[in-house]
């Protein structure tokens, strides 16, 4: 094993280097990870004491010679971890947004992987948006299907493939904003990570799993998951809209601002191109809606706009309806035991 | 098995100015020149060498070897696959072109430009974090960010990342090493189960890797109390910059600032 191999692994996806991202961007996300980071830190040092600094710090080792830990897949590559969605399973929020804000900052101070520029960006894709998937998703589901085992291992799995699709959807996002073409970078990244993210579901999974049954007092002082009183709680329609509301968001953000973004006029085409790819694998892409855009609007970018949130939001309707579906079968499994 | 931080830290204790030089100091300065990296536009080759002389200089005065920098900082070539695609969307004068069927690939010369400019940018910006990181010691750096006015949570957090880095690393690698004991294989014959088999043994070392970080942090906590720690991580040497590092330090950044406009204002 050597330290080399580690980093060139974890560089095919997700650590931008310098060079890669202009200015404006790379301080637009510096400002929103010293936001997060901040507000991180208030929340630990009202809700932790003092022994939590040791706790982090050693956890931060630990996530970063987690990702060591490997498998290998097919053709000599490797599955490995990234371990966003494990640290705020495990940790918490507010501490795990820390320590992987802390793992991804030692990994480009000590090996450069990932620019000193980007840490920024870099941190904000690794450490707060994994984090923010693992725990905002994942304590939701878990009110929901968690008194179960299996429950718990079906989350798992979810928030760490979600977490590391978030990470290459950002990753993909700055680089689209500082001048590289998405019809490349959006399906490219996707369809890696799509692959890499079961690597990471599995393991997270795994861990978790093995955590539960062996120390169980420790995931349960962390982070109150497992409690039985709050995992009995219904999940109020409050949260259920926040969290609609925030994913409608981000999917409209993102659907708004992709083609603008590249100045590239097929960029969102390719991205569609490829989720259809993803989801039928190599079925003729353009099913729905012909050439990605609304016939009515005509060939100009609002209707590339437009098909492209018609796009996401049948994506969106389709999810929750599954949701909708799995959850009504795990009712009708408790009223039945 | 080579002990990680001597690899790391290889050239920290040589001396030379540089490495004499307060962390701040030259924390700045690499900031200062990562981000007037950042800002040149593309295709300003001059500015570009200009940036490369004071880094290899600076590299060359250090006594880290000016090859050896420049090899290690092929680090991010592979994410410069991303970058490829600069080659055929920009709109510019033609200067090669395929078809594919239904697509045609052009390169165009603002295409060339673009890729190229990333692909420097990218590879000088590796080189002075590396001489960053070859000049300071990683304690001192933690001591600049404070001073610097980082969160103290967040520096005693990378702190004690970095003491146990080693530790939890040297941990992983045990588990690997005791994996691979016990994966006897015929030859020619693929070792261990599925894929999801595969994953699930690595996931239970990660779970068994977190239970013994847990732990351990636990007796650090203990050992930390017990040296009478009591919620506050002090440290001495407080010392404020002196005008010449304050001065040396704003004229870097303003020549860096000048380049910049420079390669605008002639570029």
């Amino acid at each position: 094993m050597n330290w080399q191999n580690i980093a060139d692994g974890l560089v095919l996806g997700l650590h931008i280097p310098d060079g890669f991202l202009s200015a404006p961007v790379a301080l637009i996300w510096w400002v929103l990870t010293i936001g997060a980071l901040a507000l991180a830190v208030q929340r630990v040092g009202v809700e932790l004491n003092e022994r939590q600094v040791p706790l982090m710090g050693v956890m931060a080792a630990f996530i970063f010679a987690g990702q060591m830990l490997n498998f290998p897949v097919l053709g000599g590559t490797s599955g490995h971890l990234l371990g966003g969605a494990l640290a705020a399973l495990l940790l918490g929020p507010w501490a795990g947004v820390l320590v992987m804000s802390a793992v991804v900052t030692l990994q480009a101070l000590l090996f450069q992987d990932g620019g000193l520029l980007a840490i920024g960006a870099n941190v904000f894709n690794m450490g707060v948006a994994t984090v923010a998937i693992g725990y905002l998703l994942g304590m939701p589901l878990l009110r929901t299907f968690g008194g179960k085992r299996w429950g718990l291992m079906l989350i798992g799995f979810i928030t760490a493939w979600l977490s590391v699709m978030a990470a290459a959807l950002l990753t993909s996002l700055q680089l689209v904003f500082s001048g590289l073409s998405a019809t490349v970078v959006f399906p490219a990244m996707i369809f890696v990570h799509a692959f890499i993210g079961i690597g990471e579901g599995l393991i997270t999974v795994a861990a978790l799993a093995f955590v539960v049954s062996t120390r169980p007092d420790l995931v349960s002082s962390l982070a109150g998951f497992l409690n039985k009183e709050a995992l009995q709680q219904p999940v109020d329609k409050r949260t259920i809209g926040l969290v609609t509301f925030v994913g409608l968001g981000f999917a409209a953000l993102a659907a708004l601002l992709s083609p603008l973004a590249s100045g590239d006029p097929d960029g969102l085409e390719r991205v569609a191109e490829n989720q259809g790819f993803l989801e039928r694998a190599m079925d003729a892409p353009y099913t729905i809606i012909p050439d990605y855009t609304v016939p009515f609007l005509g060939e100009t970018p609002l209707s590339t706009i437009a098909a492209g949130m018609i796009g996401l939001l049948i994506l969106f309707a389709l999810m929750y309806g599954l949701a909708l579906v799995l959850r009504g079968r795990s009712s009708d499994s408790r009223t039945r035991s | 098995m080579a002990t990680p931080h001597l690899l790391l830290d290889r050239y920290i204790d040589a001396e030379s100015p540089l490495h004499a030089q307060d962390a701040r100091v030259k924390l700045l300065l690499t900031l200062a020149l990562v981000v007037a990296l950042a800002l040149l536009p593309a295709g300003a080759w001059v500015a570009l060498l200009v940036f490369a002389l004071i880094i290899w200089t600076a590299v060359y005065q250090a006594h880290i070897g000016l090859l050896r920098t420049m090899r290690r900082s092929l680090v991010a070539l592979p994410f410069a696959l991303v970058a490829v695609t600069l080659l055929i969307t920009r709109p510019g004068e033609l200067l090669l072109s395929w078809s594919f069927g239904p697509w045609r690939l052009a390169i165009t010369d603002a295409g060339v430009t673009a890729f190229l400019s990333v692909l420097v940018k990218s590879w000088l910006s590796v080189q002075a974090m590396l001489l960053l990181m070859s000049i300071t010691h990683f304690a001192d750096l933690l001591r600049a960010l404070r001073q610097l006015r980082l969160p103290p949570v967040l520096v005693a957090i990378l702190g004690f990342a970095y003491r146990y880095l080693f530790i939890m690393t040297d941990e992983a690698q045990r588990m690997l090493r005791a994996r691979e004991c016990r994966s006897a294989a015929l030859p020619g014959q693929p070792a261990g189960g599925s894929i999801t088999w595969r994953a699930a043994v690595v996931g239970r070392m990660v779970g068994t890797l977190f239970i013994r970080a847990y732990e351990r942090s636990e007796r650090v906590y203990v050992a930390m109390l017990s040296r009478g720690f009591n919620g506050n991580l002090v440290s001495l040497d407080e010392r404020p910059l002196s005008p010449n590092e304050r001065g040396f330090t704003l004229l870097g950044t303003a020549a860096a600032a000048a380049v910049v406009w420079a390669s605008y204002l002639f570029g």
